[in-house]
C-alpha cells in the first residue's frame, strides 16, 4: 500500500523527462499509474468488501510513535477507487487539452503529486500520518489553482484557498492532538472502536468543533464555501479532479471515517447537520444565479458537499448509505460536466451560459455526455445520480430528530433549484438558436471525450444495474462510515412512494424555473448586496487588516538606521535582564572582591577606560580608530595576563585586521561633521552605560554565584585522552564543542555575503560601475 | 609554464603601489605568512594556533599583498574567488561532521585515523583536523571577501 501512495511522488519528477521524450502522448503513458493503481484496488475488492479492512502498519518514527500506518476498509476503498480512476481519465484529458501549454510537465507534476497526497489522505490510519497528506494536498492544490502564475488574480485566488484550508488545518491538527489524547491512541483503526470513551469525554465537544473546522474549511462548507469557485482560476482539468471530485471530498472523508469514533451526538448532528442544510441550499441558490459555466458548476459542487455533510451529520443507516451512493453519483457527473465545460471552453472559447446554445449539432458526443451528467444530476430515472437523490429524500424523511422537517425542506429545496441548474447546464449550450461563433466549432479529440463519456456512461450503467455495487462495494463503505454493518440493496424502482411523488414535483418545478431562468436571476438580484456582507468579505477584511498590523509594526521597529536598530536591541536586552531580576531578585550575588589586583592590571584597565573615553569624545576619525585599537590591544594583554594564549593572538588578528578594513573604507567617508545635538548624543551615553553597567553587574554576579561545578576540570582532563590534542581551546573548538563552530562558521560565511551583496548591489546603482574582475 | 619571478612593476590603476618598500617586503612577506599560517593550523591541536588564527595569518597576508600590489594581485594569490573559499570550507566542515553519522554515531562526533609514515612516525589525523580546514577557509574566504571587494570599490 505505502508503493501505491508513493509511486504518485516517485514518478512525480520523472514526468517532465517523459514528456520531452513522447510529447503528444504524455497524457496516455501517465495514466497508466493510476490506471494501474485502479486494478490494484479493483483486485482488493472482494478481499476488503468480504473479509474486512486491510491494515499495514510500518515503523517510521518509533520515538515519537508514530507509524506509517495504513487502511484499506470500504470507505477507503470508495474514495481511492474515484481518485485514481477519475486520475487516469484526467491525466489523458490534460494531455491533450493543455497540449500547447508551456507548462504542461509541471501540470503532471503536481497532479502526480497532488493524486499520491490524496490517497495517502484516505488510506492513513494514523492521525498524524494522515494530517501531512491533508497539508500535502492543501499545498499541491494550491500550486494548481495557481497554475497560470504569470496570473495575479489566479494568484490571489489560490493564496485564498491555500490560507482557508491551511488555516482550517492549523485547527484539524489541535483537533486530532486532543482526539488522540482523549481516544488514547493515533491510531483511527483503534479510535473506531471507541466512540463512546470520545463522546462522553468532557474535551469531546471542543475536539469536535476543531476537527469539523478542519473538515468544513476543506470542503467548502458555509461560512467557508466560498473559496472553491474561486479556485476555478485554475485550468479546468484541475477543477475537474480536484475541486469536484477529490480534494473538497477529503473533508467529507473525514467526516465520515470519525462517524463511528465521534458521531451519533446531538452536537454532531447539529453541526454537521446545520452548515450542512445551509450549504446545501446556499449552494444550489448560488449556481443558479451564476452564468459562468465554471462557476455554476463550482457552486452546484458545493450544494453536493453540503449536501455530503449534511447526510453525515444525520448518521443513520440511511442517511450514510445515501450519502456514499450521492458521493459516488456526484464524482461520476460532476467529473463529467467539468471535463464538458473544458470542451467547451476548449472548442468554442466561450465560458459563459449566457454566450452558448446550438451546438449539439457540431458536439455531439459532446452533448450526449453532457445530458446523460446532467440527467444525473437532477436525478432524472434512470441515471445513478436518481438512486442517490431517492435515498437522500428517503433519510431525510425517515429520520427521527425533532428538525428532521426542516431538513427534509432543504433536501426539496435544493432537489427542485438543482434540476434547475442541471436544465441549464444539460440544454442551454446544445438546443435552441446556435450562438453565433466566428468559426464552426468540431467536435473534441477522442483523448478529451473519453473522460466525460466514460464517467458518464458508468452513471448511467449504475443507475440501470445498482447490484454491481450495493452489496459490495457501497454497503462496505457505509458500514465503515456507521460503524456496524449495512446490506441494503439498491433499486431503481422503489414503486409509488412519498420520495419518487417529491423527486417528480422536484423535477416539473425545476422545468419550470428553467423556463424563467432569466427572470429567477433577475428578481432574486438583490441578494448580491447580500454579499457584501457574506464571509468572503470578512476574509478580505481580516487580510486586509493583517497586512496593515504588520505594515504598521514594520513601520515601527524597521526605521532603517543603524542607531535605533542597536538602540532597540540593547534596550530590550536591559529590559529582558530586569525582568528576569525583577521575578527572581536572589539571582543577583554581588560579592565584589578587589583585594587581590595587582598594579600592572590596574594600569591596564585604566587604558582601557581612557581610551573608550578617547574613542567617544575624538572629533578624528583616525583617532577613534586608534583608541579602539588601543582598547583592542589592551584586552588582548589582559588574556595574556590570564594565560589564554590562543584568545590573545586572535584579538591581535582580529586587531589588526580591523583597522585594515576600517582604512579601505575611512577615505571614502565624507569629513567628520557633527550631526547630531548634544542631548541625542547624552541620550546615547546614557543607553551605552545602562548597557555597560548592567553587563558589568550581570558578569561580576555571575563570578560570585556558582550553581553548578566548573566544566572547565573536564576539559582539561579529557583533552589528551578523549580529543587527542594538549591546545585544550583548539579541542574545544573543533571537537567537543564543533556544533557551536559550525554554527559561528554559516553566521561567518553569511556576513561575508552580506558585505558582498551591499556592496554589489551599491554599485549596481552607480553610473561608475565597477566591471568584476576575474582571473 | 614558468612564471617570472621578480618584483612586480607598480600597477598603473592602483592607488596604494607606489611604495617600493612596500612593494619589496610585500613579496616577501606573503609566502613567509602564508608558510607560517599552515604552521598554525597544522600545531593548533596541541600548541596555541587553530584554523582561525591561521585563517586570520593568511588573510592578513593577503591584505598585505593587496596593499602592496593590487587587487588583482591579490585574487591572483588566490587562485579562485575568496567567495568559494567560505562555500568550500563550510562543505569541509560539514563533511567532517557527516563523517560520524556512517557510523551511526552523532553528527560531528570525532573520528580518529592513525598512520604510520616511514620518517615522521605516527602520524594521527582526524576528521578535527578536516573540520579545522574548514574553519581556516571559511575565516580566509570571509575576510578576504571583504577586504578585496572594499578594495575594489571605486569611489
Amino acid at each position: 500500500m505505502l508503493t501505491g501512495i508513493l509511486s504518485g511522488f516517485l514518478l512525480a519528477p520523472l514526468a517532465p523527462a517523459l514528456h520531452r521524450l513522447f510529447p503528444r502522448y504524455s497524457g496516455w503513458l501517465l495514466a497508466l499509474l493510476p490506471a494501474g493503481l485502479t486494478l490494484y484496488f479493483l483486485q482488493q475488492w472482494l478481499p476488503v468488501t468480504q473479509q474486512g479492512p486491510l491494515l499495514s502498519h510500518i515503523d517510521w518514527v518509533p520515538a515519537l510513535a508514530m507509524p506509517l500506518s495504513f487502511m484499506l476498509d470500504g470507505l477507503s476503498l470508495l474514495f481511492a477507487l474515484m481518485i485514481c480512476a477519475i486520475g487516469a481519465l484526467i491525466f489523458i484529458y490534460a494531455g491533450r487539452y493543455l497540449e500547447d501549454h508551456r507548462d504542461l510537465p509541471r501540470l503532471y507534476v503536481l497532479l502526480l503529486c497532488f493524486m499520491a497526497s490524496m490517497l495517502g489522505v484516505v488510506l492513513s490510519d494514523n492521525l498524524i500520518v494522515l494530517f501531512v497528506f491533508w497539508e500535502l494536498t492543501s499545498i499541491t492544490s494550491y500550486l494548481l489553482i495557481g497554475f497560470n502564475h504569470e496570473d495575479a488574480n489566479a494568484r490571489a485566488k489560490a493564496l485564498q484557498g491555500l490560507i482557508v484550508t491551511v488555516g482550517g488545518g492549523l485547527a484539524l491538527m489541535t483537533g486530532f492532538i486532543l482526539l488522540g489524547q482523549i481516544g488514547g491512541s493515533y491510531e483511527l483503526s483503534v479510535l473506531i472502536t471507541r466512540g463512546d470513551t470520545i463522546t462522553a469525554h468532557p474535551l469531546y465537544g471542543l475536539t469536535l468543533v476543531l476537527i469539523v473546522l478542519g473538515a468544513f474549511t476543506k470542503s467548502a462548507q458555509f461560512p467557508f464555501h466560498f473559496w472553491l469557485p474561486n479556485a476555478m482560476a485554475a485550468p479546468t482539468p484541475v477543477s475537474a479532479y480536484l475541486h469536484s471530485a477529490t480534494m473538497v471530498k477529503a473533508g467529507i472523508y473525514l467526516l465520515a471515517r470519525l462517524h463511528p469514533a465521534m458521531g451519533g451526538t446531538e452536537l454532531w448532528l447539529l453541526l454537521l447537520g446545520g452548515a450542512g442544510a445551509i450549504t446545501m441550499v446556499l449552494g444550489v441558490f448560488l449556481s443558479l444565479r451564476a452564468t459562468g459555466i465554471k462557476r455554476m458548476l463550482a457552486y452546484s459542487t458545493v450544494m453536493a458537499l453540503g449536501t455530503l455533510t449534511m447526510l453525515i451529520g444525520l448518521g443513520t443507516r440511511t442517511a450514510l448509505l445515501a450519502a456514499m451512493s450521492y458521493l459516488l453519483a456526484h464524482s461520476l457527473y460532476k467529473g463529467a460536466l467539468f471535463m464538458v465545460a473544458g470542451i467547451i471552453d476548449h472548442q468554442t472559447g466561450r465560458k459563459d451560459f449566457l454566450d452558448t446554445g446550438g451546438w449539439a449539432r457540431y458536439l455531439p458526443v459532446t452533448s450526449a455526455c453532457a445530458g446523460l451528467a446532467a440527467m444525473s444530476l437532477a436525478g432524472v430515472m434512470p441515471l445513478f445520480g436518481f438512486i442517490a437523490k431517492e435515498q437522500l429524500l428517503e433519510a431525510g424523511l425517515n429520520h427521527g430528530h425533532a428538525l428532521a422537517p426542516l431538513f427534509s425542506a432543504a433536501i426539496v429545496v435544493a432537489a427542485t433549484l438543482g434540476v434547475a441548474v442541471a436544465a441549464v447546464i444539460g440544454i442551454r449550450p446544445w438546443f435552441g438558436k446556435p450562438a453565433a461563433l466566428t468559426h464552426t466549432p468540431s467536435e473534441a479529440p477522442p483523448a478529451m471525450l473519453l473522460g466525460p463519456a466514460l464517467l458518464a456512461g458508468l452513471g448511467l450503467l449504475l443507475g440501470l444495474i445498482p447490484g454491481l455495487i450495493d452489496r459490495s462495494l457501497l454497503s462496505a463503505a457505509a458500514s465503515a462510515s456507521l460503524g456496524e454493518r449495512v446490506t441494503q440493496p439498491l433499486a431503481l424502482w422503489h414503486g409509488i412512494n412519498t420520495a419518487l411523488l417529491i423527486s417528480l414535483g422536484a423535477v416539473l418545478v425545476g422545468l419550470v424555473l428553467f423556463r424563467y431562468w432569466q427572470g429567477f436571476r433577475h428578481a432574486t438580484r438583490w441578494t448580491d448586496t447580500l454579499a457584501r456582507f457574506g464571509p468572503e468579505q470578512a476574509y478580505h477584511r481580516l487580510m486586509d487588516g493583517l497586512v496593515a498590523l504588520s505594515n504598521s509594526q514594520t513601520r515601527l521597529l524597521q526605521s532603517g538606521y543603524l542607531r535605533y536598530y542597536l538602540i532597540s536591541t540593547l534596550l530590550t536586552l536591559v529590559a529582558l535582564v530586569i525582568a528576569a531580576l525583577w521575578l527572581n531578585p536572589d539571582a543577583l550575588k554581588l560579592r565584589p572582591d578587589f583585594t587581590d589586583i595587582q598594579l600592572h592590571e590596574a594600569v591596564i584597565a585604566a587604558v582601557l577606560v581612557i581610551a573608550t573615553l578617547a574613542a567617544v569624545t575624538l572629533q578624528s576619525r583616525l583617532g577613534a580608530v586608534a583608541s579602539l585599537g588601543a582598547v583592542g590591544f589592551s584586552i588582548a594583554l589582559l588574556y595574556v595576563l590570564f594565560s589564554a594564549p590562543d584568545l590573545s593572538i586572535t584579538q591581535v588578528l582580529v586587531e589588526t585586521l580591523t583597522v585594515i578594513m576600517l582604512v579601505l573604507v575611512l577615505f571614502r567617508l565624507p569629513g567628520f561633521l557633527r550631526l547630531t545635538r548634544t542631548r541625542t548624543r547624552l541620550a546615547d551615553a546614557l543607553v551605552g552605560i545602562t548597557v555597560g553597567g548592567m553587563i558589568t553587574v550581570l558578569l561580576l554576579s555571575v563570578l560570585g554565584s556558582r550553581y553548578h561545578g566548573s566544566i572547565a576540570h573536564y576539559f582539561i582532563t579529557e583533552s589528551v585522552p578523549a580529543g587527542y590534542g594538549r591546545n585544550i581551546v583548539n579541542v574545544i573548538l573543533v571537537d567537543f564543542r564543533a556544533l557551536d563552530t559550525l554554527g559561528e562558521l554559516f553566521v561567518l560565511a553569511l556576513a561575508a555575503t552580506g558585505v558582498y551583496a551591499m556592496l554589489k548591489l551599491r554599485s549596481k546603482g552607480d553610473t561608475t560601475e565597477p566591471e568584476e574582475t576575474h582571473d | 609554464m614558468t612564471r617570472e619571478r621578480r618584483i612586480p612593476p607598480p600597477d598603473r590603476n592602483a592607488l596604494r603601489t607606489q611604495s617600493l618598500i612596500l612593494r619589496t617586503t610585500g613579496f616577501f612577506l606573503l609566502p613567509l605568512l602564508l608558510l607560517f599560517a599552515l604552521f598554525l593550523l597544522l600545531r593548533g591541536h596541541n600548541a596555541p594556533g587553530g584554523g582561525f588564527i591561521a585563517g586570520l595569518v593568511a588573510s592578513a597576508a593577503i591584505a598585505v599583498h593587496l596593499f602592496a600590489m593590487s587587487e588583482a594581485g591579490a585574487r591572483r594569490v588566490l587562485r579562485v574567488d575568496p567567495r568559494d573559499l567560505f562555500a568550500w570550507g563550510l562543505i569541509l566542515a560539514l563533511v567532517a561532521g557527516v563523517l560520524g553519522l556512517f557510523s551511526g554515531q552523532p553528527f560531528l562526533t570525532a573520528h580518529w585515523l592513525t598512520v604510520s609514515l616511514p620518517v615522521f612516525g605516527e602520524l594521527k589525523l582526524g576528521s578535527p583536523l578536516l573540520f579545522d580546514l574548514g574553519v581556516f577557509l571559511v575565516v580566509v574566504g570571509t575576510a578576504s571577501t571583504i577586504i578585496i571587494n572594499l578594495a575594489e570599490q571605486d569611489t
